[in-house]
């Protein structure tokens, strides 16, 4: 299994990403400027602020030339997973539905939070059972997810709610709780926590590594 | 006359035409008030500096270089520095607790470190009573998230203190900790005749023009507001991108020596970078990339804009290194070379506008000997009393632990990413250090702390100069680490006052005996002078940082009770005489500050904090956390709401709340405190969820970690 | 080249606790009858064609999810004005 990560001017868990990726598969990083996945199969698009978060979070690194590639491998069933920025940048995009808004309180907030996995049947999430807990660190001043409550409900409805903060530790105000959302399709997920620090008890708990371990029991397309 | 307008006496004066043998004309004399003015040149400090010690077993790279470094692990050193922005985080406090960080990074990365952890130790005025130093806060605090989170380097631990001397100059003290391979060190010292200087990074523009002259080295006044457009605005992500590029220059081996931009620019890179190689520069400020038109030739050279690195590269490697730079979307001029005559020649164009000898810059600075006088009259008002001293013991720990000054900072730390680069083993408030585990070294692990006590200094400068160092010591023994080095930032007032002298020779006196006795270098530091203002000078602030090691990051020390029934035991020194002399209930009481503090027994404390060191990498002690600020109570009640956990014990015979060095709170199996022998002295036991003081009402763990949680969040509005 | 303004602002009916936070901190500096702030963003520019600065928006200078946009055209919407005495000043 091999996983692309993709860097951005300004990405900051790259190297963070390889490395928790690199205990479940084999991983190497994805320069923006080349238009070119390498064949990987699964991409990351990983936390940070790249391009400084300039204009609007994502909103300049969705037009970098990795990301048409990044996009049409997704259209075609390819895995994506986006991290705190990645999920800006996936939502910025249009690969995923909604917009990352500032934390209510306003500031950045780095905390260890619960989330609860809502939909396990997801290729990032098909080694979690339904309801489980995951213990996972989030850390952003633009976390809020939002969306007019049509597609929220549509979301709900369609399960690509895939993750939600458990009661009490949403901090930044996203509604409905929604802490991670996929595509129609499933094989594109965004979440604002990061699973790439919860891969070791060392230094943390260890419940990240399910995502990155669904991915890897996927099937290579 | 203008030289007095720039901070120069006359007699420096005097002796800059001396050294040129002629008046200087106008970039010259910008170049001279710049690199003689405290700030850069240490005039003050300088020799007493030298009487720190600088030798031990794992130094690579001492002070004069842009950080120091000692060996960990089997093959990296870790480069590590201290420096304060105190001035222009005073009169901008976002901007310049932010350029604080981003000017800390540069150093560390300067010799060719990643950085991976920063620390930051902040000093303001009472929060509950000045909305200026809540202002102030709330705002360095997010200037420093803003620039380490942005550049992805963890904020990992660092300390926030309030007293009332500092109201009117805040102290923002920033350290960078780095990694590098042993053998890919790089230094400043500009070499080879001909080779090319290059500029990378920002633009410049007027950040700062004058910054280092004007803001560093006088007493803030009236005014200030005016001096805004003075102060340096960083720009993270564009560090990020220069921090990227230079690791590759380096990694790829293409430069012959690399510094960063700091105070004053251009001008102090360019002539410390030649002084060290004992060679000339030439500079064309024409070639200079500008962010704003009509720059006059001074302005280029003293300019202050963030983000900028210069390098000395040879001919043949230099569009390779240009072709690196674009790469990182990182401008890249080449604005000089490097020459044979020993001086700093300023050109504009084909124009010569500026011609100095680099020695009379740098290693000539004149040097001042300080005239110490211990004051006549106390120096600082008694704090304001804030505290029923008729209360019991557990109304006063609820108090303590409410406190400005022991209250939890989670409301700071959680503005921090401490996670990113994935090293990070113990979180703030987790232990009593930060513990950043080591890539591929076997689970070798660092130990990162900072500590200073002002008030406690200026009760008494010597002693409580060394507690800076033994408190540091202190918190590393707490998570199994030993020390390697320690970095320093002396942040004191006006040096010219002799009472000021005092406190500074006295204070520096014990920071080298301390570490002397301690066998840990001092690697490099930094100065901050004339923290002053109408009211009155700053408490005398020595600021520690230290570095350690140990073997096992599993090992790790916490901090909090972890087992019903673990032994609950004072570790102690036979010599621990804690007092009631400047402690934090002494402080709430409103009592004056005095000294004497506690005497050290030096010998004694260093064989301690290597058996606690030893009991912790063991495994013997469950956990360990060192008794400080607030005393002996206080450091109980910080073990229970840690490990939410309450604890039984017994204090006969021991002061809840003095303050002294000397001590350890640990918690273990009964049976492993035997190893300890006589210095470990139980006390009680782990359990229930209250603290039991024998002999007084108990407090509920959920009481005293409501109270510590909330204290600072309710003095904050 | 003409001179184009494009403010954007949160749409309406999104939390905006930038707008709030300001709508709180005025009266606390003495200035009351304030409502409704909202904070948004700022973006000038010189274009050839003013034609085209609608798209600009819609595909990258504001995300029409959650942002309104408004263009304007100081030179071309206004008769030129004498900036007056006030102008010296600054």
């Amino acid at each position: 299994m091999r996983f692309g990560v993709v860097r951005f001017p300004g990405s900051c868990d790259v190297v963070d990403a390889v490395r928790a990726a690199g205990r479940v598969g084999e991983a190497e990083e994805l320069w923006h400027a080349d238009a070119d996945l390498h064949d990987v199969d699964a991409v990351i698009v990983p936390g940070g602020f790249s391009y400084g978060d300039y204009l609007r979070v994502g909103a300049i690194a969705r037009f970098a030339p990795v990301m048409a590639e990044v996009e049409r491998f997704a259209r075609h069933g390819g895995l994506v997973l986006g991290i705190c920025n990645g999920f800006q940048v996936l939502c910025e995009a249009g690969m995923l539905s909604g917009a990352l808004l500032p934390n209510t309180s306003l500031r950045f907030v780095c905390r260890q939070v619960e989330l609860e996995v809502v939909n396990p049947r997801t290729p990032w999430t098909n080694a979690c059972e339904p309801g489980e807990r995951l213990s996972i660190p989030a850390k952003h001043t633009t976390g809020r997810f939002w969306a007019p409550d049509p597609v929220l409900d549509e979301l709900e409805a369609n399960g690509q709610v895939v993750l939600r903060y458990a009661p009490g530790h949403n901090f930044n105000g996203s509604a409905r709780d929604i802490a991670g959302v996929s595509n129609a399709a499933g094989n594109v997920l965004g979440l604002m926590p990061h699973p790439e620090h919860a891969v070791d008890p060392l230094t943390g708990s260890a419940d990240g590594l399910k995502l990155l371990l669904s991915a890897a029991r996927v099937p290579a397309a | 006359m203008r030289h007095r307008e720039l901070g120069l006496s006359d007699a420096e004066y005097e002796l800059i035409v001396e050294k040129l043998g002629r008046e200087p004309n106008g970039v010259e004399l910008a170049v001279f008030s710049l690199m003689w003015s405290e700030h850069c040149g240490y005039k003050h400090s300088r020799r007493l500096l030298r009487t720190l010690p600088t030798e031990g077993p794992r130094m690579i790279l001492g002070p004069g270089e842009n950080a120091g470094a000692v060996a960990v692990g089997e093959r990296l050193a870790c480069a590590f520095k201290v420096e304060s922005h105190n001035h222009p985080s005073a009169v901008e406090p976002f901007q310049g607790a932010a350029t604080g960080v981003g000017g800390i990074l540069r150093d560390v990365f300067a010799i060719g470190a990643r950085p991976v952890a920063i620390l930051d130790s902040l000093r303001f005025g009472e929060v509950a009573d000045s909305p200026r130093s809540r202002y102030l806060l709330e705002h360095a605090v997010a200037g420093i998230g803003h620039y380490g989170n942005s550049i992805g380097v963890a904020t990992v631990g660092g300390e926030i203190y309030f007293e009332g001397p500092y109201e009117q100059n805040c102290l923002v003290n920033a350290m960078c900790v780095g990694l590098i391979d042993r053998d890919k060190l790089i230094r400043s010292a500009a070499a080879g005749v001909g080779n090319v200087l290059v500029l990378f990074g920002a633009r410049t523009g007027r950040d700062g023009i004058g910054g280092a002259s004007v803001l560093a080295s006088a007493e803030l006044g009236e005014g200030d507001a005016a001096k805004r457009p003075s102060v340096q605005i960083g720009d993270p992500f564009e560090e990020k991108k220069l921090l990227e590029c230079s690791l590759e220059l380096l990694d790829r081996e293409l430069l012959v020596a690399l510094q960063d931009l700091g105070a004053a620019g251009l001008t102090s890179s360019s002539s410390e970078m030649a002084a060290k190689g004992d060679v000339g520069v030439d500079i064309d400020v024409r070639r200079v990339p500008l962010r704003e038109a009509h720059m006059e030739p001074f302005e280029v050279m003293i300019s202050e804009s963030q983000e900028r690195m210069l390098c000395v590269v040879a001919p043949e490697r230099l569009d390779a290194v240009l072709a690196v730079c674009a790469k990182w979307e990182v401008n890249a001029t080449a604005i000089g070379e490097v020459t044979a005559t020993r001086r700093l020649r300023v050109f504009d164009g084909d124009e010569l506008v500026g011609d100095l000898p680099v020695t009379a810059l740098v290693a000539e600075c004149p040097a001042y000997d300080l005239e110490p006088q211990p004051p006549a009259t106390p120096l600082y008002p008694a704090p304001p009393a804030r505290l029923n001293g008729a209360a019991g013991a557990g109304d006063t720990l609820l108090e303590l632990v409410a406190s400005a000054n022991l209250a939890s900072r989670r409301w700071a730390f959680e503005q921090y990413d401490w996670l990113v680069g994935s090293r990070t083993v113990r979180r703030p408030e987790q232990a009593d250090a930060a513990v950043l585990v080591l890539e591929d070294e076997d689970g070798t692990a660092i130990a990162l702390s900072i500590d200073g006590n002002g008030r406690r200094v200026a009760a008494d400068p010597y002693r409580g100069a060394v507690e800076a160092v033994l408190e540091c010591s202190a918190n590393l023994a707490c998570v199994g680490a030993e020390p390697l080095g320690l970095t320093n930032c002396l942040n004191f007032g006006n040096p010219e006052k002799p009472h000021i002298a005092w406190q500074l020779t006295r204070a520096v006196a014990g920071l080298g005996d301390a570490c002397r006795a301690l066998g840990v270098p001092v690697v490099g530091g930094n100065v901050s002078l004339y923290n002053e203002g109408g009211e009155g000078p700053i408490y005398p602030t020595p600021v520690v940082g230290m570095v350690g090691e140990l073997p096992d990051a599993e090992r790790s020390g916490a901090l909090g009770f972890a087992r019903e029934g673990d032994a609950v035991a004072v570790v102690a020194a036979a010599s621990w005489a804690p007092s009631p002399a400047a402690s934090e209930l002494a402080k709430l009481r409103g009592e004056p500050i005095e000294g004497p503090l506690p005497i050290a027994e030096l010998g004694e404390l260093r064989a301690l904090h290597a058996a606690v060191r030893r009991g912790v990498r063991s495994g013997a002690l469950r956990s360990a956390h060192d008794v400080a600020e607030g005393g002996l109570a206080v450091a109980l009640a910080e073990c229970c709401i840690a490990g939410g956990l309450g604890a039984r014990v017994d204090l006969s015979g021991l002061e809840p709340f003095a303050e002294g060095p000397g001590a350890f709170v640990v918690s273990a199996p009964p049976e492993s405190l035997a190893a300890f022998g006589a210095v470990a002295r139980i006390i009680g036991e782990v359990g229930g969820d209250a603290l039991e003081i024998a002999g007084e009402e108990p407090v509920s763990v959920h009481h005293l970690a409501r109270a510590h949680a909330d204290g600072l969040p309710a003095l904050l509005g | 080249m003409t001179r184009v303004r494009v403010l954007i602002r949160p749409k309406a009916g999104i939390l905006d606790p930038q707008g709030q936070a300001v709508e709180r901190a005025l009266p606390a500096l003495g200035f009351d009858g304030v409502a409704n702030v909202h904070v948004g963003r700022l973006v000038e520019l010189d274009v050839d064609d003013p034609g085209r600065v609608p798209d600009m928006c819609e595909q990258l200078l504001a995300n029409p999810l959650i942002e309104d946009f408004e263009i304007e055209r100081p030179e071309a919407d206004r008769p030129h004005q004498d900036p007056g005495p006030e102008a010296l000043r600054r």
